[in-house]
């Protein structure tokens, strides 16, 4: 590979990557490494999200499912099972597996049809794995959830810290060179006009359901490290919030820009632990969801492209039509 | 000569409405088809009917002695059909070179050959490769709608209105280059400049309210000025 071709903004995630890797030898608190492995997880979270929706128009209501399905499928095998590395393994991929089916799945009935009935398909489905979540207690302890032992060396928030570092890492830039490769520029194409690409000879559903799938087991994935992160499970991975919360930090960070989504993640995880430490000071700050809706309303009125789509547009020439379509 | 394209009582509808009735025309291999018309005729229905963008609900398309009536437009574009809209089409946030390195089929040294050959054709899309479709001029995004369906190997290319809204001038180095293409590809054009259609077309149908009502060669129609005012409004 020759360096010289390695573009300007690779180098700069590289050396803010390079930046996070000593943050725990600078931040000893286990709160705030904990507060930052949340942004990371969420961004991880964000970046399936975004790219569904930013590259390729999907909307999708529901994503908090696989979420929770990797939350989930992790948890129990490890309950189930000695907290040994080998019972992780199999605990991340029973989530892939049961990610890759259930996305596939909605995508092969829905993805033929207009999209919002993706959308409101895996709004019913996660739904759907709320209430089995609730009610199948035996192994999902209901509502109230259930804790569970990690292997040794994930005890230490350091390693927990690396290994969701590493994660966020090797996603963002797969996706980075996922989306810039042929496949990638297809799946703009798509999100632009359906039809058009559909007449260049691409089976376009193809394309949505592989999309669909690699997005779900990301996002299972997402689910897998939040549940190692917290020791403890209960129903709240599937809730709408949880949806909401991905499709904010991807609106605010910007659309079809995979950083976008993880500056989104940042703002939204660091706002909700500062905003609810302003609780004492006055009441609306319990109340964070009102002040994430104004920030919802006038990002989509003032800046449509988020803050990494605005940045890019004055750098490069994106047209900003076409991303608002759908 | 032998049919390339072969439409028998094809009839399409627009959700309720019954759009073509009755549309029959061959278009002969190695030629220039002109489907003219009133605005509103029924056209661009035609071709989006034949790519499969519109459900034929009667008649038949023979394309190359195979039915493609039923078959969904990925296939029919893959079996050598190319398609420029009537709106270009064009992806407005990949740059032009994405345009068309989205639209190739394969890899190969001979689509190298034809990329190289359609940037000859249109030196404009050499100059502006990095930049994105969607600032791109009138002009030049239908040049691209146009190269992106010769960067193929398409034995058959549906033209829709390459003209409208251009200037002149721009008219111009469209039709040369489709002049350029009649050579290698085999054309249905629809076309409301008559002048440019005249040109280029070799024969010609006619479509009223979704029917074809009347066909020649171009030549027999560019001396009927009777026929010309009576179905084309030209006097």
């Amino acid at each position: 590979m020759n360096l010289r071709h390695i573009e300007r903004s690779t180098w700069i995630y590289i050396a803010f990557a390079l930046l996070l890797f000593i943050v725990p030898f600078l931040f000893t608190g286990r709160s705030m490494l904990f507060m930052i492995m949340q942004v990371f997880i969420f961004g991880i979270f964000a970046m399936s999200y975004d790219l569904l929706l930013g590259y390729t128009g999907i909307i999708s209501f529901g994503h908090a499912m696989f979420f929770g399905i990797g939350a989930y499928s992790a948890a129990i095998v490890m309950d189930l099972n000695d907290s040994t590395l080998l019972s992780l393994a199999a605990g991340v991929l029973v989530a892939v597996i049961i990610a890759a089916i259930v996305s596939f799945i909605a995508g092969i009935l829905t993805l033929r049809l207009k999209s919002h009935f993706y959308a409101m398909l895996t709004l019913a489905l996660a739904g759907l794995f709320l209430v089995a979540a609730e009610k199948w207690t035996s192994l999902t302890g209901g509502g109230e959830g259930f804790t569970f032992r990690l292997p040794e060396f994930l005890r230490d928030s350091g390693t927990m810290y690396m290994i969701c570092l590493i994660s966020l890492v090797v996603f963002f830039f797969g996706l980075r060179r996922f989306t810039k490769s042929p496949l990638g520029k297809v799946l703009v194409a798509i999100r632009e006009n359906e039809n058009r690409t559909e007449s260049l000879g691409f089976q376009v559903l193809h394309y949505k359901v592989i999309v669909s799938v690699i997005a779900g087991v990301i996002a299972s994935f997402a689910g897998v490290l939040y549940v190692l992160s917290l020791r403890f499970i209960d129903t709240s991975v599937f809730a709408v919030d949880v949806t909401l919360d991905a499709l904010l930090m991807t609106i605010i960070g910007g659309v079809g820009t995979l950083i976008g989504p993880l500056i989104g993640a940042g703002l939204v995880e660091f706002a909700h632990h500062w905003l609810s430490d302003l609780a004492d000071v006055h009441w609306i700050f319990e109340r964070w969801i009102i002040l994430y809706g104004i920030v919802y309303i006038l990002a989509v009125i003032f800046f449509p492209l988020g803050i990494a789509g605005t940045i890019q547009s004055k750098f490069s020439n994106r047209v900003t039509k076409g991303l608002f379509k759908k | 000569m032998s049919n390339l394209l072969e439409l028998q009582q094809v009839e399409a509808y627009i959700q309720q409405y019954h759009i073509l009735h009755d549309i029959s025309f061959e278009v002969p291999k190695g030629e220039v088809t002109v489907l003219l018309g009133r605005n509103g005729a029924g056209k661009t229905t035609t071709l989006r009917t034949i790519m499969g963008l519109n459900q034929a609900s009667g008649g038949s398309i023979i394309y190359n002695d195979k039915e493609i009536g039923q078959l969904k437009t990925h296939s029919i574009a893959q079996n050598g059909i190319g398609y420029v809209p009537e709106d270009q089409g064009i992806f407005d946030n990949l740059t032009v070179g994405e345009n068309l390195k989205v639209a190739m089929k394969k890899e190969d040294e001979e689509t190298t050959t034809r990329m190289e050959w359609v940037l000859g054709l249109f030196p404009d899309l050499q100059k502006f490769w990095k930049k994105p479709g969607g600032q791109l001029s009138g002009g030049q995004k239908q040049m691209l709608a146009i190269a992106r369906a010769y960067v193929n190997e398409n034995e058959l290319l549906l033209i829709d209105e390459p003209s409208k809204g251009l200037a002149p001038i721009i008219v111009e180095k469209v039709m040369e280059s489709i002049q350029q293409m009649k050579e290698q590809t085999t054309i249905l054009l629809v076309e409301q400049n008559f002048l440019m259609a005249s040109k280029i077309g070799d024969r010609f149908y006619i479509i009223d309210d979704g029917q074809t009502i009347h066909n020649g060669q171009m030549d027999e129609l560019k001396n009927d000025k009777a026929l010309m005012k009576k179905y084309l409004g030209i006097a």
